[in-house]
């Protein structure tokens, strides 16, 4: 089962002709993701390695190729009007790696899709690394050969924190449902409650990592609808308890403002849900197995 | 990034947004000057002297120079030009400590000379992008020129808020509500609902993620008018403002900072003594707490980021290398796209240009991690290698503590 995507995924790669699109555009390939077409402006009518045709727009790559997934990898300046492009052309699943994207055309974004998101529409991102079903799809930036088919969920705002979660558990051998990295913006697609909402009703998933990090409140509502909904054990880790205020810690959400934001309050608030920290972040795979094992 | 009150008041009339007449002095001789023109254009001799630092709270703060205070970071100047000009002759060159700043505080290099209003309320307006509702959220409060967190704290009720759709922008409807909710007058809400929708398409254009005005103020002839101007722009959107670049104040920035940004890596400076560098921003925090978690304490945050050159990893290195109160090296990699044979070769560069005086303790993972470590072992670096996240920061504090 696992979540979002799966060996029936066909992806778009928006920005494939890139040096970053094409970097990962091949990377997916190798991964065994259906990679079945590619969007350029301009671009389209050529072939990508070879195989994968390449569209001038999102609606003709779905038209033509049947993508139901599309991956973004177009510069900010442009990123909005992907997002909008892909959500518009019918796919179901969008997933924006882009960095850097100006807020206020995410709360744009946000805006036009209010009315389809987590419906008939999900937006993973954007500055993520993306979603992965081991075995199935690999959608995003993420080193595919750490992971290991299993049934554990991950779900981070972080890359490189989970890679070192999908790390610890596969070196555990306890190998990953899917992971999803709904990334570092302060507006951005999915958020924790929506992902651990589908983590909760997979069959294949019997516990979740959660890692959250400083900024914003979603890990204090997430610990409330977990407390409230969730059937099966979630640990966690909050990053950031070492980091002063008012200081932007790499991700643009990653602050601490007006006192809120707090890791501590973070911390707090998972555990009075029931979902057990690990201490330090090389212990988010083992405080898991040790929720598993009692 | 943050800019000025004067530049922000710029910004702000550009718009038609009432403010004060005043003129920016980078001398006492030029606070005179500037004090002596608004005398020409107002007839009041009275003016305000206000010293220019990005940190809040400047009004309650203290100008030190050496162990003496000498001056308030604002001073209302009632004696014309020259009180203006001593004035201003106090705070410039001094430090001016608030609520907002470190200890030592913040050096004056600029003051704002403005002509004094007579007020009759002091009101408080802010916008800025609220996460929960992925919405503008504009705030107005009838507690003015207080500490606004601490209004928010105690009385969360006297802060009244609208959210604004992005689609229809901000309605006038919605400022009338925050207007009568303040009390003004049917004369003085036609004002501030004016005031507001032009504050919020400056938001909106200038790619703002906050504006606030502490205090906005209703003068005693009736009209309403920002005495105070915070912006702070969305680094992201920088690409769509290049002006951006002129507003920068370089003195009012972390100059390791600065520099650390211009080759595309994300730096913040910390109190400790041990350098991280790493890549993500997560893992980069995390690595902090697991240093703090060992009894150590880190010297700075450093994302080298996903893709990061040969290049940048020197020159990240290097930064770390240079700061005196690096007393150790923690380099912690989870290479997903970043591969560890460019991290390797990165901290070799900049150790055989700068020379390695401090322990160093290298965690590598993910991809080319082989080449990696091979490329570290044969450099002949006095490199301690570390298995795991856990090992490498327990090493690292053991190897830094042990020297005391």
């Amino acid at each position: 089962m696992a979540i979002l995507v799966d060996g029936n995924t066909r992806l778009v790669v928006q920005g494939i002709t890139g040096k970053f699109g094409s970097f990962h555009a091949k990377q997916m390939l190798a991964y065994g993701t259906k990679v079945v077409g590619g969007v350029t402006p301009g671009g389209g009518g050529t072939t990508f390695e070879g195989s994968v045709p390449v569209f001038n727009t999102v609606s003709d790559a779905v038209r033509q190729s049947g993508a139901n997934a599309s991956v973004i990898f177009v510069p900010p300046p442009g990123a909005a009007d992907a997002i909008l492009e892909a959500a518009d052309a019918g796919v179901s699943l969008i997933v924006c790696i882009t960095e850097g994207i100006p807020v206020m055309d995410m709360v744009k974004v946000r805006r036009a899709l209010e009315h389809r998101l987590n419906k008939d529409l999900r937006l993973i991102g954007p500055n993520c690394p993306g979603v992965i079903t081991p075995g199935l799809c690999k959608i995003g930036i993420m080193p595919g050969h750490i992971h290991k088919v299993g049934p554990i969920g991950v779900v981070s705002r972080s890359g490189t924190l989970t890679y070192e979660a999908v790390g610890q558990l596969s070196a555990l051998g306890i190998g990953q449902s899917t992971c999803v990295g709904i990334g570092g913006d302060p507006v951005n697609g999915m958020d924790f409650i929506d992902v651990l909402r589908l983590f909760n009703d997979d069959p294949q998933t019997e516990g979740v990592i959660m890692i959250g990090e400083i900024g914003g409140g979603a890990e204090e509502r997430a610990a409330e609808w977990v407390k409230a909904n969730m059937k099966k054990p979630v640990a966690g880790f909050i990053a950031g308890t070492t980091a002063p205020p008012g200081k932007r810690m790499g991700h643009a959400g990653a602050v601490i403002s007006g006192g809120k934001g707090r890791a501590i309050d973070k911390i707090e608030a998972f555990e009075a849900a029931g979902i057990r920290v690990a201490p330090t972040p090389a212990q988010m795979a083992e405080t898991l197995q040790g929720m598993l094992r009692s | 990034m943050k800019i000025h009150e004067y530049q922000g008041k710029e910004i702000f009339r550009r718009y038609g947004i009432a403010v004060p007449l005043g003129i920016a002095a980078s001398t006492a001789d030029e606070a005179k000057a500037a004090a002596e023109k608004l005398f020409e254009q107002t007839g009041h001799a009275l003016v305000v002297v206000k010293s220019q630092i990005h940190a809040g709270g400047r009004g309650k703060g203290q100008v030190h120079k050496g162990p003496t205070v000498v001056s308030r970071g604002v001073e209302v100047c009632k004696g014309g030009p020259d009180a203006a000009r001593d004035a201003a002759w106090r705070m410039l060159g001094g430090k001016l400590v608030t609520i907002q700043t470190d200890p030592e505080g913040q050096l004056v290099r600029t003051v704002f000379v403005e002509q004094g209003i007579n007020i009759a309320r002091e009101l408080y307006l802010s916008m800025l992008v609220d996460r929960d509702s992925r919405r503008v959220v504009v705030m107005a409060s009838a507690e003015g020129g207080m500490d606004i967190e601490h209004v928010a704290a105690t009385t969360p009720e006297k802060i009244l808020k609208v959210w604004v759709d992005p689609t229809a922008g901000l309605m006038p409807y919605q400022s009338r509500e925050l207007g009568f909710g303040l009390g003004l007058s049917k004369d003085q809400v036609g004002k501030f609902v004016a005031l507001v929708g032009s504050l919020y398409r400056l938001f909106v254009e200038e790619d703002c993620s906050l504006v606030e005005v502490n205090p906005l103020i209703v003068t005693v002839d009736g009209n309403v008018m920002a005495l105070d101007a915070k912006i702070t722009f969305d680094d992201n959107a920088d690409f769509r403002h290049k002006n951006w670049e002129d507003l920068r104040d370089p003195g009012e920035e972390d100059p390791t900072e600065l520099e650390a940004k211009k080759s595309g890596l994300s730096y913040v400076s910390l109190d400790g003594n041990i350098g991280c560098l790493v890549n993500g921003a997560g893992l980069a925090m995390a690595t902090m707490d697991i240093i703090a978690h060992c009894g150590g304490t880190p010297a700075n945050f450093l994302d080298v980021g996903g893709g990061a050159t040969e290049e940048a990893v020197t020159k990240a290195f290097s930064i770390i290398l240079r700061s005196p109160a690096v007393k150790g090296v923690f380099v912690n990699i989870f290479g997903g796209i970043m591969k560890c044979d460019v991290i390797a070769q990165g901290v070799i560069n900049a150790t055989k240009a700068l020379g390695l005086t401090v322990p160093l303790v290298v965690r590598l993972e993910g991809t080319n991690v082989e080449e990696g470590r091979r490329l570290l072992a044969e450099s002949g670096l006095a490199i301690t290698a570390a298995s795991t996240m856990l090992d490498g920061a327990q090493k690292i504090c053991g190897l830094v503590n042990g020297q005391k």
